[in-house]
């Protein structure tokens, strides 16, 4: 199975170089090569394990509690404008 | 090397800082032998002398770590009795702390500073805990070795030239060359035992839910387990009574008793059953760690213990399904990482990073689900019920904690399989949430190996048991590194 970078890398937001394209290539293949031996075990009606703890239905009371300041929630935020982060738009017509 | 001739070391009292265990400075305190001023001095003096060689640290907190020492002081004067009361402690840079800085070793957040501190966090300052620093690692916790790291590899203190194990490089380091008494880290696929082996501490990696993961940045979800490294088990066991517990803000944290796991420390391992699984003493085992693992079985044996031979048939599949299941959830984590709220952004992500997150997406993407997730998850089952099986047979599991002894930094930094495999003894803990304790068992070539002793969840009390049993036995922790 060939492992598609640049469009991997689009569908994960990364950018890369040309070079990174090449050397991913090679080393992304390996791995996926070494995890194919996993379609050699016989894994009919086996149940998929998705967490191990058993838990089920963890809820909290609909209770409001004190949370983060609005001035607290924007101490890292580098692109702010009156109290709201500020974002470049998402869609290509704005 | 002009390091391997420094054998200065800070003292505290008649104690070397490198030798001091977290009982040992609670008796210096109460007795008055020292303050934990003077103590937490001590400790940043050590990492004055020491750090610029070995690179276990992001960030030192010196202002911070003195007001919180001279406040254990006043509460140490009013007969205050808290379990980790002025003794210093270091935090691996993936667990949040309000006000102080927090990278996860990555270049991403190099400027990030929490609004909060990480249940964990919190939970050890109210315990009294001073904290020093915070210790390097590979970034985002991706890595063996603690090469990955944009702060540059921490060293291993028995070899400046050798990795000191990883994802939580900085730690081991830490707490092996006195410069703190304790140090906390995350394990996913091996991050605290493999580094706790390679530096001749002990870690433990708790059973996965025992200790909130909330606060502390994310790798893999379904297997990050948050445990410690100290110099001795039952220093360990102290601290997990700190950490372990439920954690409204951590849903998989289960309401559970935290027994004091203190109580457990036993000499002898009369009526205790080990197993010794065959496919980890198979091919790939290197010669003398072989013998180290022989020889631990023996010091068990002599102690009482029985050594059962088990079977894990599928264990041998374990780093094929870590691959899988760990990489789709480093890339659904690290999705969040937009540098919208806080840090840099997606441009200042590392290689590893790079190529976890690429991996990760690739195995959730439309037509491969199947083939890649669904089939991990069905074999993640299949481990699960080798462990099950092997439980009802004997109480622990007792293997090395890696195939070989710690290697040359830079030996497997262009190959991303061969770093890989190194976890391949210990991600089938995590794939299965149970718990592991690596204890140091011994040298090879003059540098560190561990054992690892697993089972069932929520055993921690039985691994203190076995792993302190053996502790008193062999020592191994007394050979500090000569820095």
């Amino acid at each position: 199975m060939k492992l598609d970078v640049r469009n991997v890398a689009k569908l994960a937001n990364l950018k890369i170089t040309d070079e990174e394209v090449k050397k991913f290539e090679i080393q992304l293949s390996e791995v996926l090569q070494y995890v194919d031996q996993l379609q050699k075990i016989d894994t009919t009606g086996v149940t998929e394990t998705s967490q191990v703890t058993g838990l089920e239905n963890v809820l909290r009371e609909d209770v409001a509690k004190q949370s983060l300041t609005q001035e607290e929630a924007l101490v890292n935020a580098k692109s702010q404008h009156n109290g709201l982060f500020k974002v470049k738009g998402v869609l290509d017509n704005e | 090397m002009e390091y391997t001739n420094n054998k200065e070391s800070c003292a505290i009292g008649n104690m070397n800082l490198r030798d001091l265990t977290i009982l040992d400075a609670k008796e210096g305190l109460k007795n008055k032998q020292f303050s934990a001023v003077e103590l937490t001095q001590a400790a940043l003096d050590q990492i004055k002398l020491q750090d610029k060689n070995l690179n276990a640290f992001i960030t030192v907190t010196e202002k911070e770590a003195l007001e919180s020492a001279k406040h254990a002081d006043t509460l140490i004067a009013q007969g205050v009795d808290l379990a980790l009361l002025g003794i210093p402690i270091a935090l691996k840079d993936l667990f949040s702390t309000k006000g102080i800085r927090t990278t996860a070793a990555s270049n991403v957040l190099d400027d990030y500073i929490p609004q909060f501190d990480a249940t964990v966090v919190t939970k050890l300052k109210s315990a009294g805990a001073i904290i020093v620093g915070k210790t390097n690692c590979d970034a985002w916790a991706h890595g063996s070795s603690g090469e990955n790291s944009d702060f540059g590899p921490a060293k291993n203190p028995y070899n400046l030239e050798y990795v000191p194990g990883g994802s939580s490089s900085g730690s081991p380091v830490a707490v092996a060359a006195g410069m703190s008494l304790m140090a906390t880290g995350t394990d996913t696929g091996g991050s605290i035992r493999l580094p706790a082996s390679f530096c001749n501490v002990v870690g433990l990696k708790p059973t996965y839910g025992r200790v909130s993961r909330y606060g502390i940045v994310a790798m893999a979800s379904s297997l990050d387990s948050i445990g410690h490294f100290t110099k001795t088990v039952a220093d360990n066991a102290l601290v997990l009574g700190v950490t372990a517990g439920q954690d409204p803000l951590d849903a998989t944290t289960p309401n559970r008793d935290v027994p004091d796991y203190s109580r457990f420390l036993k000499q002898d391992l009369k009526g205790i059953k080990i197993g010794v699984p065959k496919e980890y003493y198979a091919q790939g085992l290197d010669k003398k760690m072989q013998k180290l693992a022989e020889n631990a079985l023996g010091v068990l044996k002599s102690r009482g213990a029985t050594v059962i031979d088990i079977t894990l048939p599928y264990s041998q599949s374990a780093i094929a399904v870590y691959y899988i299941i760990q990489t789709a959830e480093v890339s659904s984590n690290l999705a969040r990482y937009d540098s919208i709220r806080y840090g840099n952004d997606r441009s200042y992500f590392g290689e590893e990073a790079k190529r976890r997150i690429m991996l990760g997406t690739y195995v959730l993407s439309a037509g491969y689900y199947d083939a890649y997730y669904k089939k991990a998850q069905q074999v993640r089952t299949l481990i699960v019920d080798d462990f099950k099986k092997a439980f009802e047979q004997v109480d622990a599991i007792v293997a090395p904690v890696s195939p070989t002894s710690p290697w040359k930094i830079g030996a497997k930094t262009d190959d991303p399989l061969a770093m890989y495999l190194s976890d391949i003894f210990t991600v089938t803990a995590n794939i299965a949430g149970l718990p592991g304790l690596s204890v140091p068992a011994g040298f090879i070539d003059g540098l560190p190996s561990g054992i690892q002793i697993l089972g069932p969840h929520f055993s921690e009390e039985k691994l203190y048991h076995i792993g302190h049993a053996y502790e008193q036995e062999t020592q191994f922790w007394k050979e500090a590194p000569q820095v």
